[in-house]
């Protein structure tokens, strides 16, 4: 299953994305924010005005009732995506309308396996294909289990994007690079989505290993909120994710029944102009 | 599908029961897993773990305890033979301890300093504090915050038993939320904390290692049945949530082909009813991916998990031990359900014709039997498990009951 000329779909916009982060000499940004969240015109909305904030790549959550690593923040805008009626078919439509404007900026889902899996391996890969996504980043699908949507994926020519975390040895290391395309993405604590911050030290070293033993671009996400720890991490990594902390600015803005304020797409796209401010400004 | 030549032989390398159980966790946890899978090989080999083991289970639990002619019930409904295997009569009223002590003789001896568990009932979280207290560790219990509401005397003897309860607030507040918050502690904690996962569920190595320890149950009814009538029983009866109790009494017979297994779900308000009315997994619900296993779940169109819903708080939970699942694909064993309201009848008869109060997860596998007896010959044997005491549940009973204590 895990065999080796698998391991690489074609070039897809997300190499190309990070080509020309290099070529710029900066890092990119990357943000996270859940489909369907508040509600899918508003998140509609929000995700068409990435691009123009500063966003390079997109992670779009794709909502789960039982998010087993992501904090409370990620937590409660699965649920209110859930509420607002969301589901994998609205999530691929949001990708399909950011694609009449947007042909250049990746987009990634990231989310959980039952849902894929409930709607249907094949199916699903072939819909997402044509609906634009570049990537997937499903956290409960470790290299154990490639067989059931990794090496489906990367032969549909979508990017499987895979975590390596604080306990990725280096005896496991091999298994976890395998088979990772697109980008890695550097869990920088051994611990949920938005909750604590990682030593910056510890991030330089961790950074500095996985480019010993590949060639691929390195994204560090969990715990960055500031656009100061943005451009502090920007400094070593060739992305930096910035996820419960939009979407927290998000749920603080909503009114008192949940529904969208005036202004607060906005707002919360202002806080995504300042992070990636951070980010470019941080090799400066 | 073939009929195999052991249905003893699972999992495989990979954990799977057929396309059932498997690895589904996040990254961070993958090492700690391989490495609770390598510790549970090593200690299981080891004559000091099974002796520390077995030392416990006596001096301890109390096993064996009996297998008990039911000659009452057996009256008064006519037809087969009625056992107890009175797992209700461990050390902490329940089957629960029987994998608690195993796994933190194992925690131990992988250097762990801290248990987490999750618990819905309470039992198993009672279980888990009693052997924390019994071998001095720190011990967190993650508990629904709903669950906390319906069985405050459990809540109570954990904390008595020193250990801290963490009500869960997200998702229903129940036990699959407690145990995604488990998950979660967990995966933010990996270095010196061990999962004491209650239930035949979970990532591989989990369902295996609970089913080992479990199995204490079946394998003492074997060697009792064989004492007390001098041939294996003729069929098995247990209730069935995540299905800890009916693994253990099933596997030591899965392959003895004249022992008929029944396993019984939780079928709530009635399986017609709905999702949302029920918490059989098996019966009402279709194969996908959650807590680190593929196994039967109650979900949407879209892959969402469904809240089932029982009288019993120690079978809502939305998913079955892949085992399980596997036993029912091969049609090894029998997946029935019983709805609350035939669980209330039948701990209240239990009680009446027996003086023992069945815990209410124990009373759904008992509506069963009276279900079955009636029509079985009179030198049918049957031996159902008595999970659980009912103390706890008398709180709820009285409530369903109409009656203010």
């Amino acid at each position: 299953m895990n065999a080796v000329a698998e391991s690489r779909p074609p070039e897809s916009r997300i190499d190309r994305r990070f080509q020309a982060l290099k070529a710029e000499g900066r890092a990119g940004l990357i943000t996270f924010i859940t489909a369907g969240d508040p509600d899918p015109a508003a998140c509609q909305t929000l995700l068409d005005g990435l691009p123009a904030a500063g966003a390079d790549l997109i992670e779009l959550g794709v909502p789960f009732t039982d998010p087993m690593a992501d904090g409370p923040s990620i937590q409660a805008s699965s649920l209110r995506a859930l509420n607002a009626g969301m589901t994998v078919r609205k999530t691929l439509s949001l990708v399909t309308k950011f694609r009449e404007k947007d042909g250049e900026t990746p987009i990634i889902l990231m989310g959980y396996y039952n849902p894929i899996y409930a709607y249907g391996v094949d199916r699903f890969l072939v819909d997402a294909k044509a609906s634009g996504v570049d990537g997937l980043i499903i956290v409960d699908l470790p290299p154990e289990e490639d067989g059931e949507l990794c090496v489906p994926a990367i032969r549909a020519g979508i990017n499987f994007i895979r975590l390596t975390t604080p306990t990725t040895d280096e005896k496991r290391l091999p298994a976890v690079l395998q088979n990772t395309s697109g980008f890695l993405y550097y869990v920088s604590i051994a611990g949920i989505t938005g909750t604590a911050s990682a030593a910056n030290t510890a991030v330089d070293a961790a950074v500095a290993r996985l480019k010993r033993n590949s060639d691929l671009p390195v994204a560090v996400g969990f715990g960055i909120k500031t656009p100061a720890q943005a451009a502090e991490v920007a400094r070593v990594a060739d992305a930096v994710v910035v996820g419960s902390a939009i979407v927290s600015r998000l749920a603080d803005g909503l009114d008192e029944t949940g529904a969208l304020s005036p202004g607060l797409v906005e707002d919360v796209l202002g806080f995504v102009r300042e992070l990636a401010e951070g980010v470019r400004t941080a090799r400066g | 599908m073939t009929r195999p030549n052991t249905y003893r032989s699972g999992p495989d390398e990979q954990g799977h029961f057929g396309i059932f159980g498997g690895r589904y966790v996040a990254e961070t946890l993958m090492p700690l897993i391989l490495d609770v899978e390598k510790a549970y090989r090593e200690a299981r080999a080891d004559p000091a773990f099974e002796g520390e083991m077995l030392r416990q289970l006596k001096q301890y639990v109390g096993r064996p305890n009996p297998l008990y002619f039911a000659e009452r019930l057996t009256e008064k409904l006519g037809g087969a033979k009625i056992y107890f295997k009175r797992e209700e009569l461990n050390h902490t009223g329940a089957h629960k301890i029987n994998n608690c002590i195993g796994q933190i003789l194992l925690a131990r001896r992988m250097g762990k300093t801290r248990i987490i568990a999750e618990t819905g009932a309470g039992q198993h979280g009672v279980a888990t504090a009693t052997v924390c207290a019994l071998y001095n560790m720190p011990c967190v219990i993650y508990m629904g915050e709903t669950d906390i509401a319906r069985q405050a005397p459990n809540v109570f003897r954990m904390k008595l038993l020193g250990a801290e309860v963490r009500a869960v607030t997200s998702g229903a507040k129940t036990l699959k939320d407690a145990m995604n918050e488990a998950l979660r502690d967990w995966v933010t904690n990996v270095a010196d904390t061990f999962y004491i996962i209650g239930t035949a569920a979970g990532p591989h190595p989990y369902p295996t290692i609970v089913r080992d320890f479990q199995s204490v149950i079946g394998t003492e009814v074997k060697t009792q049945m064989q004492e007390q009538e001098g041939r294996l029983p003729d069929s098995l009866i247990a209730c069935v949530g995540g299905g800890s109790n009916a693994i253990g009494l099933f596997h030591p017979f899965l392959d003895d082909p004249s022992v008929a297994m029944i396993a019984v779900e939780a079928a709530g308000r009635g399986l017609d009813k709905g999702p949302l009315d029920h918490a059989a997994s098996i019966n009402g619900g279709r194969p996908g991916v959650l807590h680190g296993n593929r196994t039967y779940l109650l979900q949407d169109e879209d892959g969402q998990i469904l809240e089932g819903h029982s009288i019993s708080a120690g079978l809502d939970y939305p998913g079955v031990g892949p085992e399980h699942a596997w036993l029912n694909d091969v049609g090894r064993v029998t997946y029935a359900a019983a709805t609350d309201a035939e669980a209330l009848e039948a701990f209240q008869l239990c009680a009446q014709t027996e003086g023992i109060i069945p815990a209410l997860e124990s009373a759904h596998a008992l509506a069963e039997v009276i279900k079955r007896a009636p029509t079985l010959p009179k030198d049918h044997l049957m031996v159902l498990c008595l999970s659980g005491r009912g103390d706890k549940d008398i709180f709820s009973v009285a409530q369903h009951l109409g009656v203010s204590l």
